[in-house]
């Protein structure tokens, strides 16, 4: 179980003179829920967009599941395993919640133009089994009775769902959520939770970032914490609670 | 399968297929001038299904979909005139006309992948212009394509000895050159409008409009943008192609001058005017915007002169004044398209009662 997932190497990247992350290194281990949190601008979703390929790191790395993970490409951050929600969610808001979740199944699939044009039956038996994966999946999150929908008529609670039936659509081996439980109220919060806790028990291994710090201490096995773009702690929750600079960083010295 | 065996499709189907088959024979009664408006209008559909690829189901804007046109009426016009003294047969120089214009969309397509919407329109119609200028100027120092002259005594599309031009005798009926390639083109477009829908409900046509929903998103779910753009552009290009070539054997003639801006336009009206991305409703788009300007060019001056007994305003620039009209109008009152596909119609539909 101890096996790490995903390490960080001194990862920095800076805007113009800001520096949003400092040598940030941490390791995420396999099958744990892995908290990542820290006041507003302390760098926690440029971390994300780093390790998920949508900003190329000025330093450092990652290494991913035994090989490194090439940088500035998102595709294929996604075909080895990782999966991302948006902090502003980022839904296929024209197309139906099932289309939005389908097409989470792209990178596992491999049907053509060609396949397509002639519908062959490898083809036809992929987009069958594309379609049924996308409506366990729906069922999954409990959102299937908005299957037919259009992603941007659903409301913002099942927004936040469809966005991870969709990720998971990829097969991941590590779900990174950005701020999930953003807007949502209390009962909201306690079915994500559970949610959250669902696919770490069926076998997912999630990056965490949150706000909300008693749903990440509640639910996290690890926390780090970042200011200023640095790195703060690496703890279990109970450790992270009561370390001064944490206090610091959120109340301010 | 069983939506094609339901009674009510099938006898829609059987009186789609009279239709088309009786249609030329109605439009010859009215000359063979109206087969050949006819016969373009079914070109435009090809046209603009192939455009529907780029702009409606990836959303990339582009204004230079005519070069590919051009570049496939060209292949043509070179490979089977006195020009190079070259006359291949046209079922080897279609997929020649549609691979080189899938290159040129390719070409296009590459350095513009990182630009959207107002951005790209600009390049590609940039790109439009300079297919077409140098089409107007390669005639020195090597004639290539006869710049402004054009290439004329193009080969007529020909099956074995059963040529497309000329009148010929079938069963008894007597089929006119533009009423075989009536039928030519019927065949191409049914086959083009199967690849479309094939393509729409595709994992390929899915990922097409994830890009154009949300590009970051699409990138975040394993979506390689960089390729199935260029697969969009290659696409509509290779139909643009085909179009074309059959243009090209069709007219007899290509000139630089049928590859205007104004063409790259009204194809993307067709889509826009249409529904975008919406299939048939393109197909009604292309049909209406390429009839209607010939039916105004032959009803707006014997209009005139009945109700005002003379001639107020010239009949051609009426034409586009009410063309014109007529376009301002439908974006007015119908945003979405004549025909928009169901969710988009939803969509602007729920719009009021959402801000109620």
């Amino acid at each position: 179980m101890a096996e790490v997932l995903l390490e960080a190497r001194s990862v920095a990247k800076h805007f113009g003179g800001v520096k949003a992350l400092r040598d940030v290194s941490l390791s995420i281990r396999r099958g744990e829920i892995y908290g990542l949190i820290g006041p507003n601008g302390a760098g926690k979703t440029t971390f994300f967009n780093c390790m998920t390929g949508l900003y190329i790191p000025d330093g450092g790395g990652f290494d991913f599941d035994g090989a490194p993970l090439k940088a500035d490409a998102p595709h294929q951050a996604a075909e080895r395993g990782i999966a991302r929600t948006f902090q502003n969610i980022r839904l296929f808001a024209n197309m139906t919640a099932l289309e939005n979740v389908m097409v989470g199944r792209h990178v596992r699939t491999g049907a053509g133009v060609l396949g397509a044009m002639l519908q062959t039956a490898g083809t036809r038996a992929e987009e069958a089994a594309i379609r049924q994966r996308a409506e366990d999946l729906l069922h999954y999150v409990r959102i299937e009775d908005r299957a037919d929908d259009l992603a941007k008529n659903l409301s913002y609670g099942d927004q936040r769902r469809l966005e991870i039936a969709r990720a998971l659509a990829t097969e991941p081996k590590l779900l990174c959520l950005d701020e999930p439980a953003a807007g949502m109220n209390a009962t909201e919060t306690e079915e994500l939770r559970d949610l959250i806790d669902g696919i770490r028990r069926d076998g997912t291994t999630i990056l965490l970032i949150e706000h909300d710090v008693k749903l990440v201490m509640g639910l996290c096995d690890r926390v780090a914490v970042l200011d200023y773009g640095a790195l703060v702690i690496e703890d279990v929750p109970a450790v992270v609670q009561k370390d001064q600079r944490v206090i610091e960083a959120y109340l301010g010295a | 399968m069983s939506k094609w065996l339901n009674p009510r499709s099938a006898f829609g189907i059987v009186l789609i297929a009279v239709a088309l088959i009786a249609l030329p024979f109605v439009a010859a009664m009215g000359g063979q001038a109206w087969v050949r408006i006819v016969n373009f209008a079914i070109l435009y559909i090809f046209l603009a299904l192939g455009l529907n690829i780029v702009v409606g189901f990836a959303g990339l804007l582009d204004l230079g979909y005519i070069a590919f046109y051009a570049v496939g009426a060209y292949t043509y016009a070179l490979l089977a005139s006195p020009h190079f003294g070259v006359h291949w047969p046209f079922w080897a120089i279609l997929p020649i006309g549609a691979a080189i214009a899938c290159v040129f969309g390719v070409l296009l397509g590459s350095p513009t992948l990182k630009l959207r919407g107002d951005y790209l329109a600009i390049v590609t119609l940039g790109f439009g212009e300079i297919v077409r200028i140098f089409m107007n100027n390669l005639n020195a120092p090597i004639n290539i394509t006869n710049g402004p002259q054009g290439i004329t005594l193009i080969d007529p599309v020909a099956i074995g000895d059963f040529r497309f031009s000329g009148t010929t005798q079938i069963l008894g009926i007597s089929l006119s050159g533009p009423q075989k390639y009536y039928f030519l083109l019927v065949a191409l477009a049914i086959l083009v409008i199967i690849i479309n829908l094939r393509l729409q409900n595709s994992r390929i046509g899915r990922a097409w409009q994830a890009i154009r929903e949300d590009e970051i998103a699409a990138k975040a779910v394993g979506i390689n943008t960089r390729n199935l753009k260029l697969l969009a552009f290659a696409m509509g290009a290779s139909f643009g192609g085909i179009a074309g070539g059959i243009f090209s054997a069709m007219q007899g003639f290509v000139s630089p001058e049928s590859f205007s801006l104004i063409e790259s336009i009204m194809i993307l009206a067709m889509v826009v005017l249409g529904g975008m991305g919406h299939i048939p409703g393109v197909i009604l788009g292309a049909v209406l915007l390429s009839i209607l300007p010939e039916v105004l060019r032959y009803g707006v001056g014997p209009l005139q002169m009945a109700l005002f007994g003379k001639m107020l305003i010239d009949p051609e620039s009426l034409r586009m004044l009410i063309f014109g009209l007529a376009l301002v109008l439908v974006m007015r009152f119908k945003p979405a398209g004549l025909w928009p596909s169901p969710e988009r119609k939803r969509e602007l539909g729920e719009k009021p009662a959402g801000g109620a």
